[in-house]
């Protein structure tokens, strides 16, 4: 339980350091091709797990480009797929909701001597709202990842095994009882989590 | 009051696209003035106001700022100097916190921490005082744009810029912004560049005007010599209000 909640935790935070200054740079600028890209940030929120969790695999073993960092089957590269799936989730919603935000407004903020720094920051906070949805969608994705974490953490147990993964395994030795008791506890995790992130929203709300 | 005056513009062109919005010879602003620049829709009037913000560069031409013995432009001004202009927009957007902290937006910006005073006086300059816990999506449109006013005056700034700060205002709103810009300029010699579509507005309001047709300037004078005995015909049918573009 407490690896679920490690790597979940992991995953999120990098997704979101990654995701959230990402999106929030996309919103705001204008290029060639961005409309490509917006298609490909749409597909990431939707790509299948295990083939994330295949090329992370065959990055990661033994023949692979990255083998020498002899990270397959371990905590990190459980966490490399999962930030994988989640930052695309992240990228996608920061950026549709800075989007969302009045584009008169930065250049108002701007005309009371903003920097252009500080308006982009307004707007990401006057984005709060659809930036959490974006973490709450990202942690979604994580805690409940199976197929990828199974294939590249390997669910060992001790090291690499996470609620997921046992629930698939004790569900198979047809330890139903065992599996169903995990999955509340998932599912708890998951609850508070969103409560956490949905009360942090009502104090945002609130400033 | 010093001669030098504070914007000179000079051969100023803007376009956007294909299309010249902006074609002024010559204009200078001077410090202290209540400028009006009039003319219908599509004139030019919020582009210059937008050059004068130093929100937006000459595509050409020079357009000079003096301030403090220094003269900057769109693009050599520092922050601090920046800071010293405040604009208010025909259609104010407002940051989804409480009025109070809209208000006190800019002064937070420049790192001022002791400005509870100053954002209270202005909210009460702007009779707000009874909503500055209220959000912004519960405010009338006037409201709002009373905010707009309120988070630029509390800035105390050197020029205030305002295009069309009353457009689509009831007459009650109306008479208080007008009366608030009125107190600025008496109380503070802040020079004012008002745009407005408004004669009567421009009338109550102004030291001089400028009218713009399409993009050029068409008469600068007092404000006397413009209503009064304008010397352009497009001015006197502009006034008379028979204008046809």
């Amino acid at each position: 339980m407490w690896r679920s909640l490690q790597v979940t935790a992991s995953a999120l935070v990098f997704s979101a350091a990654v995701g959230v200054p990402v999106g929030t740079w996309l919103a705001l600028t204008r290029f060639r091709g961005q409309r490509v890209l917006n298609a490909l940030i749409y597909t990431g929120m939707g790509l299948p797990p295990v083939v994330v969790g295949l090329v992370v695999y065959l990055f990661l073993s033994n023949s692979g480009p990255l083998g020498n960092l002899a990270w397959l089957f371990t905590i990190k590269a459980m966490v490399v797929a999962q930030v994988i799936i989640a930052t695309p989730l992240v990228v996608g919603v920061t950026m549709s909701s800075v989007r969302a935000v009045d584009p008169a407004l930065r250049v108002q903020l701007r005309a009371l001597g903003a920097t252009r720094w500080q308006a982009t920051v307004a707007a990401l906070v006057e984005a709060r709202f659809g930036v959490i949805v974006g973490l709450v969608a990202g942690f979604g994705s994580i805690i409940s990842e199976v197929g990828a974490v199974m294939l590249v953490g390997g669910n060992i147990d001790g090291r690499t095994r996470v609620l997921t993964t046992a629930v698939v395994l004790e569900t198979r030795r047809g330890n139903f009882d065992v599996a169903l008791a995990l999955g509340i506890i998932l599912l708890t995790l998951s609850f508070a989590a969103n409560l956490i992130m949905v009360m942090g929203q009502g104090k945002l709300a609130e400033s | 009051m010093t001669s030098a005056p504070l914007y000179t513009l000079r051969d100023v062109r803007q376009v956007y696209g294909a299309r010249t919005v902006l074609d002024i010879p010559a204009l200078t602003v001077q410090r202290g003035e209540v400028l009006a620049v009039v003319g219908p829709s599509g004139a030019g009037k919020s582009t210059l106001l937008r050059l004068m913000a130093l929100l937006e560069a000459p595509a050409q031409g020079e357009m000079l700022l003096h301030l403090n013995d220094e003269r900057v432009t769109a693009e050599t001004a520092s922050i601090a100097q920046r800071r010293l202009l405040a604009m208010v927009f025909q259609r104010p957007a407002l940051l989804s916190r409480n009025v109070r902290a809209n208000v006190a937006y800019g002064l937070r910006l420049r790192g001022e921490r002791n400005g509870q005073k100053r954002v209270e006086a202005a909210l009460e300059r702007v009779s707000l005082t009874h909503l500055a816990n209220a959000h912004p999506r519960t405010l009338s449109g006037g409201e709002m744009q009373r905010v707009a006013v309120a988070r630029a005056l509390v800035l105390e700034p050197r020029v205030l810029l305002l295009d069309e700060p009353t457009a689509n205002l009831d007459p009650y709103n109306v008479r208080l912004i007008e009366s608030l810009i009125r107190e600025q300029h008496t109380a503070h010699e802040t020079t004012i560049i008002l745009v407005t579509h408004n004669i009567f507005q421009a009338r109550r309001l102004a030291t001089r005007v400028v009218l713009l047709l399409e993009g050029a300037l068409i008469e600068e004078g007092s404000a006397e010599e413009f209503f009064d005995s304008p010397r352009d015909p497009r001015t006197a049918a502009f006034l008379s209000g028979e204008f046809v573009y």
